[in-house]
């Protein structure tokens, strides 16, 4: 079996910070670190393989620098790395992004064998879009599982996985036919710490690195920004409101002193809130 | 939402990339929501996109059409019955039994068939598990721009869709376009968009479309569904009133005096994302930009900080409570009334004070 496992380095979010005077975001000395939601898709992946036998592809798109993220997937187990990187593939959108990432998925397939299955996570931290899974099974026309919880059984004879989908208000299990793409729900495993003898092996392992022509990439109008069909047109931080808080004297009672503030402020709450209360 | 732009920025480089729309989508016209229903059910969402919809439609002076698809039955016709109450001028319906449960390939081919049909300008869809499932097949069929998660939609002097989400994890926000493209597609999140009044009306005109398919061409199978229990479902999104906490708690143990000022209150609980991160709380009750968004009567929150990524989901809430020791916390900033104090020593005295003012005794008394 093989499966091919789609991860992107991120910015560690928590740590952005705004220049206060002009807006702009202050990358300088922010660390990056796999994106947290792929590492739920890394182990399933993993430990699929280590029940039915196969090989993890990891793939990403990204500079450079994201070889440091593909190598900790080797550390973690993974058979092998590849990095997307051309400056081609700058300022891709979610669109844009899947046209490059099916590409490069074609070329794994001729290159080490056609993925059964391919997995991400659910979605980003940067990003939050969640879109780039689904376009990706779009454009490679694989059948798509979203927010899975569990992989149930998975039958490479007959070709079949069932998967608990999360859903609105309850969880769908669901079967459908490899190959598939799958988006792995977060805190639904945890990542391996992963053995010595692959922590040796990462150090040393190459990662295939292709550009956007060693990809097999056709038509180059179709990545980065030219191939992207929304456009970023301004970016900013939201103002603050023209009122400020205004600051209750905590005194010698200060709970009551706020709660007699809030039903002030809102005369109607009070009945609101005596009529939910009794509810409970 | 009243975020409005301190200073924008200059255009990013590829605003400089706009060209005349070709010419083969210049006649998508009108606004359209996709209405989420599941299993009888028409999620909140879809009614809240009908309020942003109707106003996106007057600018632009063009109908506003509601995208009802689902199983052939009462549900469903109630359901685009419905979407006329909430400002449609008119609804396509795909209604066939084998859209019966929620399936990716069965869904995007009754929307994207629709679309390619009656060709709209905007399409928008609820950013629930299901719209984000079905939106990024979609789009990607179509071969058009998706902006996901938009806490702000707006038309341009030119007519195009500005939709706004924040990005880099929340700290700041951005204003997409798609310019060459239609659809211009975007999704918003449940409690983003205030809940439109819903007005008596009679039903109007609906065009139904064929699904075109038999059961043999859908792969994917349900086996079967296993709803939430009860206890485990939050309704935190929808609550009148909500209590949270964050880092200020300093414990996870502590995290339950917050629990016990929301049980008092008949509230529900929520938390900010530091603590779903260190395990102090789960995911489900995360408040903000990853978490859920929440527009209730009265929000306390509690040692919260205050980033952005956490403002935007609570922008909405009628009245922002913030307790929190740190005067210049960037919570004072949006909250409207705010307390300097310590949340673990306050939260156990505000929990008694509202048993004792909001107990049926105390009310006879106010009565009397």
């Amino acid at each position: 079996m093989h499966i091919v496992v789609c991860i992107k380095q991120v910015p560690d979010s928590a740590q952005i910070r705004v220049h206060p005077v002009t807006n702009t975001i202050m990358r300088q000395g922010v660390p990056t670190i796999i994106n947290p939601y792929d590492l739920f898709a890394l182990e399933a992946a993993l430990e699929l393989r280590d029940q039915f036998g196969g090989e993890v592809t990891v793939l990403t798109m990204g500079p450079p620098s994201a070889e440091d993220s593909l190598r900790k997937t080797l550390t973690f187990g993974a058979d092998r790395a590849v990095l997307l990187t051309d400056r081609f593939f700058a300022g891709a959108d979610t669109l844009a992004t899947t046209y490059a990432l099916a590409t490069a998925i074609r070329k794994i397939s001729t290159e080490f064998g056609a993925p059964d299955l391919v997995f991400t996570g659910k979605q980003t931290i940067d990003g939050d879009t969640a879109q780039v899974g689904p376009g990706i099974a779009k454009r490679l026309g694989l059948l798509q599982l979203t927010y899975v919880a569990k992989i149930s059984a998975l039958d490479l004879q007959a070709r079949t996985i069932d998967a608990e989908r999360r859903s609105e208000g309850g969880v769908q299990l669901l079967r459908t036919r490899l190959p598939c793409l799958v988006t792995m729900l977060e805190a639904t495993n945890q990542i391996r710490r992963g053995a010595m003898a692959d922590a040796l092996r990462a150090a040393r392992a190459p990662v295939v690195k292709w550009s956007a022509q060693d990809a097999g990439v056709e038509d180059i109008s179709k990545c980065g920004l030219r191939g992207s069909p929304t456009i970023v047109k301004r970016v900013f931080a939201p103002a603050a409101r023209s009122e400020k808080a205004a600051l209750i004297e905590p005194g010698e009672q200060p709970a009551e002193a706020l709660i007699d503030a809030i039903f002030k402020r809102q005369p109607t709450l009070e009945t609101e809130l005596a009529a939910l209360a009794r509810g409970y | 939402m009243g975020t409005a732009p301190k200073t924008a920025a200059p255009a990013a480089g590829r605003a400089a990339t706009k060209k005349e729309l070709p010419e083969h989508f210049k006649a998508y016209k009108h606004v359209w929501v996709f209405i989420e229903q599941e299993r009888g059910q028409v999620h909140p969402v879809s009614w809240e996109l009908m309020g942003a919809g109707r106003k996106l439609a007057d600018k632009l002076k063009v109908d506003l059409a509601a995208v009802v698809i689902g199983p052939d039955g009462e549900a469903t016709r109630s359901a685009a019955a419905e979407s006329f109450c909430y400002g449609a001028d008119l609804v396509y319906m795909v209604a066939d039994n084998l859209l019966a449960d929620y399936r990716n390939e069965s869904y995007t081919k009754a929307l994207t068939d629709v679309v390619n049909t009656y060709k709209p300008e905007i399409l928008l869809l609820g950013a629930t598990t299901l719209g984000r499932d079905l939106a990024g097949s979609v789009a990607t069929t179509l071969l058009t721009g998706l902006t996901a998660d938009c806490t702000e939609l707006d038309v341009d002097a030119d007519g195009s869709l500005a939709a706004t989400r924040p990005t880099f994890g929340g700290s700041l926000l951005c204003t997409i376009y798609t310019l060459n493209y239609r659809p211009q597609m975007a999704t918003v999140r449940p409690r983003v968009m205030p809940m439109p009044e819903r007005v008596v009306r009679p039903v109007g005109r609906i065009v139904s479309h064929p699904l075109g398919l038999v059961e043999d061409d859908i792969v994917t199978k349900v086996l079967s569904f296993l709803p939430d229990r009860d206890s485990a479902k939050s309704n935190l999104a929808y609550a009148d009133v909500v209590v949270a906490g964050g880092l200020g708690l300093g414990s996870p143990e502590n995290f339950q005096l917050v629990r016990q000022l929301a049980t008092v209150l008949g509230a529900e609980y929520g938390c900010s994302r530091p603590l779903v991160q260190k395990g102090w709380v789960t995911s489900d009750r995360q408040i903000g930009q990853t978490g859920k968004t929440i527009r209730p009567k009265l929000y306390i929150a509690a040692g919260i900080s205050g980033a952005i990524q956490h403002r935007v989901g609570v922008e909405g809430a009628d009245l922002i409570v913030a307790i929190n020791t740190d005067r210049n916390a960037p919570i004072f900033d949006f909250a409207h009334m705010g307390i300097v104090a310590d949340a673990i020593r306050l939260l156990p005295a505000l929990t008694a004070a509202f048993r004792a003012r909001l107990s049926p005794h105390s009310r006879d008394r106010i009565a009397s």
